[in-house]
């Protein structure tokens, strides 16, 4: 069980605001029914239009989505379209007195739907992060599929909470939480921002150092290789590393099979692709 | 606040005479069934009485029983074992909508060169034999089908799957922790090869487990050390949860009839009356052979775990398909396999029964579950779209 704070519960149980507004000046709407969750919220200002005096939601979700969508309406109240662009996740989160770190999208996605609402109020097209069914043009390249994220909005989620690996960005937007598959494009996109953030910092020498190459030959050899030989019933064995040099002898079927040479060729360029373009495979008797 | 437990598929209330019949094993009566003295071997003489017991509701002979520590231990060894006998064999087949217990198994195999195919299933959750046959191939080292799902209760028909599986030369294993005491089995008029069980759903402790292997079924242990097991599983017996298992299985064969009467009847009520008083629901796997005990029942336009918190209010315990209750974000594998639309399968609440159940927690379910669905409906976007239509 979500180990929830009284707050998040107690938002939950008698949530705040729920319903719609019809004469809402800003409509927001973020999610969808296959996503599992989304929140649609609106906004009413007082006569100059400056001031948020009413906001409501409706939300599908679970138990975090739709304390956060209270929060969220509760927090607007009283403050300008710019105080509230100024709201964050973590605010949300944190108003509940926080958020188990799985449920951190939730947050997000009343963060979303503000800036969606504020955005069309104002004409403008919306940040990136418009996915779901709201019909705001979207901004970068498509990275999850599943859940419909771009790589703008996934880096600003990372940047702005200091995100550090592909699981807690899962947590926080979702992106990479279904099929998995744009995991190593999330892991990409992490680093891209990590590295923008370091350019100050001095820079790392980025040479494979004998040690870390000799560690890569040995896991792409078990975890890339040995598999797909086993799959036609044949083996390989690592003899030795000089340098660039990797010496293996083939086992089982792939000994003294006639094409062995077209398996080391195999071999050599995977260790090409996933270590160094240097490398070159030599199959020895042992 | 007093519990009205309906999660009987996740675990189950360890029945007070198989606590009673467990409870001296620790304190008094400690020692080691493989010991020479007196101490020991008195234990041992439980211990067979327990596996006499396991054998007897299985309709199988005691030395096919081979104690666990879990149905996920069980299934592992099953697989494991099957790969070691035939080496050469590289197929395993299994259905998309096993226990994880075997699923991430198979896939972790596929990652090590070994070929793995998942048998698709209808949208009532129901196997195609035909698919079964036309895959199993002499390559085929075990094929791996559990005997009724968890989720839904959805029962296979393993005995023919099991025929088929045999005429090719292959390993049959089913998976059956969730079948065991709700619906009657016979090993003696089976091809079953192995199968498995898990005390804590059966009112046992958790922690035990059993594999049940034909004789003359070839087997390799998982563990190895000490011949505990006759060899198949080393590692000293859980003596006093063993006990408790041979306990269970005991009185799972005296409420047998009780599963199939009073059980089915307060199932088949509580999904007559909810899906009544709840527009836009449907029972997944509703159209084919269910476990007794066991309802699925999907509502559109919700999400589960809204439904899990609120019902939780009123002490009602349940369970859900949902994404979010799992840590994972996708809807159940299961229900997606069957092709549940997401609009109703974010929504999908299991009610599992036990021989605990009474007919007042049934009522409690029917009056407190129609308020809570509208009231999450009246919040949704999507509720209030459909509800003003």
């Amino acid at each position: 069980m979500w180990d929830y704070t009284d707050k998040v519960k107690e938002h939950f149980l008698n949530p705040r605001n729920v319903g719609e507004i019809t004469d809402a000046d800003a409509v927001g709407e973020v999610g969808s029914l296959a996503c599992g969750d989304a929140l649609k919220l609106f906004i009413k200002l007082d006569e100059n239009k400056e001031r948020i005096v009413d906001a409501k939601f409706q939300t599908f979700g679970c138990g975090s989505a739709i304390a956060s969508s209270s929060a969220l309406t509760e927090m607007v109240k009283g403050k300008t379209l710019d105080e509230a662009l100024e709201i964050t996740n973590q605010q949300i989160a944190d108003f509940l007195g926080g958020l188990p770190e799985e449920k951190m999208h939730c947050s997000v996605m009343g963060q979303e739907a503000l800036e969606v609402a504020i955005a069309k109020y104002r004409g403008v097209d919306a940040p990136a992060h418009d996915h779901g069914h709201d019909h705001v043009e979207t901004e970068g390249e498509l990275v999850c599929k599943c859940f419909g994220l771009t790589d703008v909005f996934l880096k600003k989620v990372i940047a702005s909470n200091k995100l550090t690996t592909a699981e807690q960005v899962t947590h926080f937007t979702k992106a990479g939480g279904a099929c998995g598959g744009c995991i190593p494009k999330i892991k990409e996109l992490i680093a891209e921002v990590m590295g923008e953030e370091k350019k100050t910092a001095a820079e790392r020498p980025a040479k494979l150092t004998n040690l870390r190459k000799m560690q890569l030959i040995q896991e792409t050899l078990e975890n890339e290789v040995r598999p797909q030989l086993w799959a036609d019933g044949g083996d390989l064995e690592l003899i030795d590393i000089d340098g660039s040099n990797v010496q293996v002898a083939f086992r089982k079927a792939c000994a003294g099979c006639a094409s062995s040479g077209y398996t080391a060729k195999f071999v050599e360029q995977k260790l090409r692709e996933l270590v160094s373009p240097d490398i070159t495979v030599q199959e020895v008797q042992g | 606040m007093k519990e009205i437990y309906l999660d009987n598929n996740a675990t189950t209330k360890v029945d007070e005479r198989v606590f009673e019949e467990m409870r001296p094993y620790f304190c008094e009566l400690y020692g080691n069934p493989s010991s020479m003295h007196f101490f020991g071997g008195q234990v041992q003489k439980k211990v067979d009485e327990a596996r006499s017991r396991v054998a007897s509701l299985l309709g199988a002979l005691p030395d096919e029983i081979v104690f666990t520590a879990c149905g996920t231990e069980s299934d592992n060894a099953a697989i494991r074992s099957a790969l070691e006998v035939f080496p050469e064999k590289r197929h395993i087949i299994t259905s998309r909508v096993e226990h994880p217990a075997v699923l991430t198994q198979c896939r972790n195999l596929s990652k090590r060169g070994y070929r793995v195919t998942e048998l698709n299933v209808d949208g009532n959750g129901q196997l195609d034999l035909a698919e079964l046959e036309r895959l199993v191939d002499e390559d085929t080292a075990i094929v791996s089908l559990m005997y009724a799902n968890n989720e839904t209760g959805v029962i296979f028909p393993i005995e023919e799957a099991a025929k088929i599986v045999k005429k090719k030369g292959a390993l049959f294993h089913t998976d059956a922790v969730q079948a065991v005491g709700k619906i009657p089995l016979n090993m003696a008029e089976s091809a079953i090869d192995m199968l498995s069980l898990s005390g804590h759903k059966l009112h046992a402790p958790k922690g035990v487990g059993v594999l049940y292997v034909r004789r003359g079924t070839p087997f390799r242990p998982m563990l190895v050390g000490g011949h505990q097991e006759r060899g198949r599983r080393a590692g000293t017996e859980n003596t006093a949860s063993i006990i408790a298992m041979g306990k269970a299985c005991e009185l799972a064969e005296q409420y047998m009839a009780d599963e199939a009467g009073r059980v089915r009847e307060m199932r088949d009520r509580l999904e007559r009356e909810l899906t009544a008083l709840i527009p836009n629901t449907r029972i997944n796997g509703g159209g084919t052979d269910r476990l007794p005990n066991t309802v699925s029942i999907a509502m559109e336009f919700v999400e589960g775990e809204g439904i899990l918190l609120l019902l939780s209010e009123k002490g009602i315990c349940a369970s859900s398909g949902s994404a979010c209750t799992s840590g994972s974000l996708e809807p159940s594998h299961v229900l997606r396999a069957m092709g549940v639309p997401f609009t109703c399968a974010h929504g999908s609440i299991r009610f599992s029964l036990s021989r605990f159940t009474t007919d007042d927690d049934i009522d409690a379910v029917i009056t407190e579950l129609p308020p809570i669905i509208s009231r999450l409906r009246s919040m949704s976007p999507f509720g209030r779209e459909f509800l003003n239509k």
